[in-house]
């Protein structure tokens, strides 16, 4: 049974289709890619699976429950985890208490503050920011704001993580150290579902790759399957 | 030696409170009747403050309902006082506020920014427009009157509510709650999506503030004799809090408590001074204020401090 799945999902906004009858699934312990031109409706779909926003229509499933509606919180609670395009860090808040507040109400929210705090420390390390625990979360970098919301996303203990362009706007080697995070989530048994326009690092660290175009599944696949797919290759340079 | 430090610190700020709080109690028995009086209204305005700065100032959704929950206070007092005794009295009128506090919030929390401050704002208006027409077509009254207490009870309810209104407000904002109303002011999607019930803690914080605001309402009828819609429900009462916090500053806990208490005894003493010009002194004072403190007095407070410090090392 796949950890996630989803059947006919359905968003429109105002008059347009954002998303039309899209089926997709997620197996447990996979990296699936979703990858489409600009408004194709990728992190629309990452809103409608994390409750941000409701479907029209369709059903989507997770652990083989129906969560279709239901309010970030409590699919949050229930294990699935995401960090946003545009990068989401309480910024005046210092960073090891955007973690703690992951600790604090995520699946783990019964934890006492002491364990919270060590365990947020732990995190802060994985991710690589215990030298800035105490800044506030708007002083750091780009690419430190960005762990700092996957580590914020780890610490609410999701068995699913969503991605959301992990990696725009880093250079080569943040990049590369982003990609080399990704694999140790994964290491922990993360399952992982991500946007990505880095080409390089969707081929590399992706089991299976889902491609949307104007709302609609063009095409699903090995990372070669897709690298060489007719349509895709169409969509993305034109004819 | 820090860890010591702070102890230290921590002991000292405990031992200023206890002595606060027994200079307080006290009061009645050594300070003249004015006195009493005064501080009776100072306390009432940090309870005010205090309870609008736990919702409001974490989470930045500026509420202009605290007259709303005030007048509430006040009617209950009028309609019960003659019948039920003073500490039922004050708990029916906090339970009462509290209760319109849920239902208002359950339809305006969905509203973000000015929409939410407009919509509270409105309410105060609603209630008053619905109570006077209701007092002029069903019951034939214009209206009414307050059983009278002794200001000596009067100030001592006052004590007893500032007091728990100040400990609730000091133990949500160290609760991990506190945390997850301050990610709701920075940024309320993502904390939705960190596991917080960002609606249900919003509307029981916002009623629990209402809680404090109805109770002070309750009790200070009794300081009034008459009351009608209009006094009840004073659009005032709704900017005055948002006032003392921002004179205060919402950085610290002790700012709206600071705020508060000078502001109210600044009206006090321009009122009686200057009876024909208090206003616009007042103005005057508010705007200096607001241009140069832009974290209010405990900005000054904190420049106080640290000029100390740097002070204390250039001696060593």
């Amino acid at each position: 049974m796949p950890i996630l799945e989803g059947e006919g999902v359905t968003k429109h906004f105002g008059g347009l289709a954002a998303l039309s009858s899209v089926d997709f699934h997620v197996g447990q312990g996979e990296v699936v890619g979703l990858i489409g031109p600009n408004g194709a409706g990728k992190t629309t779909l990452f809103n409608l699976i994390s409750g941000a926003l409701a479907p029209k229509d369709g059903t989507i499933r997770f652990k083989g429950q129906n969560i279709t509606g239901f309010k970030p919180y409590r699919i949050c609670r229930m294990g699935v985890g995401r960090t946003f395009q545009s990068v989401r860090v309480f910024p005046n808040m210092p960073v090891l208490e955007n973690v703690l507040l992951g600790l604090l109400f995520g699946r783990s929210n019964s934890m006492s503050s002491a364990d919270a705090a060590k365990e947020a420390t732990r995190l802060l390390e994985f991710v690589g920011l215990s030298a800035v625990k105490a800044t506030p979360a708007k002083d750091l970098i780009l690419a430190n704001q960005k762990r700092l919301e996957v580590a914020r996303a780890l610490a609410t203990k999701p068995e699913l993580l969503l991605l959301d362009e992990l990696m725009a706007g880093l250079n080569p080697t943040e990049v590369a150290e982003a990609m080399e995070l990704v694999t140790r989530i994964r290491e922990q048994g993360v399952t992982i579902f991500m946007i990505e326009h880095v080409m390089k690092a969707i081929m590399s660290a992706c089991d299976r790759i889902m491609v949307l175009h104007h709302g609609e599944k063009i095409a699903e696949g090995t990372p070669q399957e897709i690298a060489t797919s007719r349509t895709v290759v169409e969509v993305y340079l034109g004819e | 030696m820090r860890i010591s430090g702070a102890t230290s610190q921590k002991s000292v700020s405990l031992g200023l409170v206890l002595l606060i709080l027994i200079v307080l109690s006290a009061l009645p028995l050594y300070a003249s009747m004015y006195a009493v009086i005064l501080l009776t209204a100072i306390l009432m305005y940090v309870v005010i403050t205090v309870s609008w700065a736990l919702f409001s100032g974490p989470t930045g959704y500026i509420s202009l309902a605290s007259a709303a929950f005030f007048g509430v206070g006040i009617y209950t007092s009028a309609l019960l006082g003659r019948s039920l005794p003073l500490p039922a009295v004050i708990g029916i009128a906090g339970l009462a506020s509290f209760m319109m506090a849920l239902l208002v919030g359950a339809v305006t929390l969905r509203l973000r920014g000015m929409y939410f401050a407009v919509f509270t704002f409105g309410l105060v208006e609603l209630i008053k427009r619905l109570l006077l027409w209701w007092e002029m077509t069903v019951t034939r009254t214009r209206g009414r009157f307050v059983i009278i207490v002794d200001n000596d009870t009067i100030y001592y309810a006052m004590l007893s509510i500032c007091v728990v209104t100040l400990l609730t407000a000091y133990l949500v904002r160290r609760s991990k709650f506190g945390l997850a109303l301050q990610s709701i002011g920075e940024d309320e999607e993502a904390a939705a999506h960190t596991g917080i019930n960002v609606t249900a803690l919003k509307i029981v914080t916002f009623s629990i503030s209402a809680v404090f605001i109805g109770a002070v309402g309750a009790i200070i009828a009794t300081r009034w004799t008459y009351i009608d819609p209009y006094i009840a429900f004073n659009a005032l009462v709704s900017f005055m809090p948002v006032l003392m916090a921002i004179f205060g500053g919402m950085g610290q806990f002790y700012g709206p408590i600071l705020g508060a208490t000078v502001f109210a005894y600044l009206e006090e003493v321009l009122i009686t001074r200057f009876p024909y010009h208090y206003m616009l002194l007042f103005g005057i004072i508010l705007i200096v204020a607001i241009s140069y403190l832009p974290n209010g007095l405990v900005g000054l407070v904190q420049k106080w401090r640290e000029a100390g410090l740097a002070r204390e090392h250039a001696d060593t």
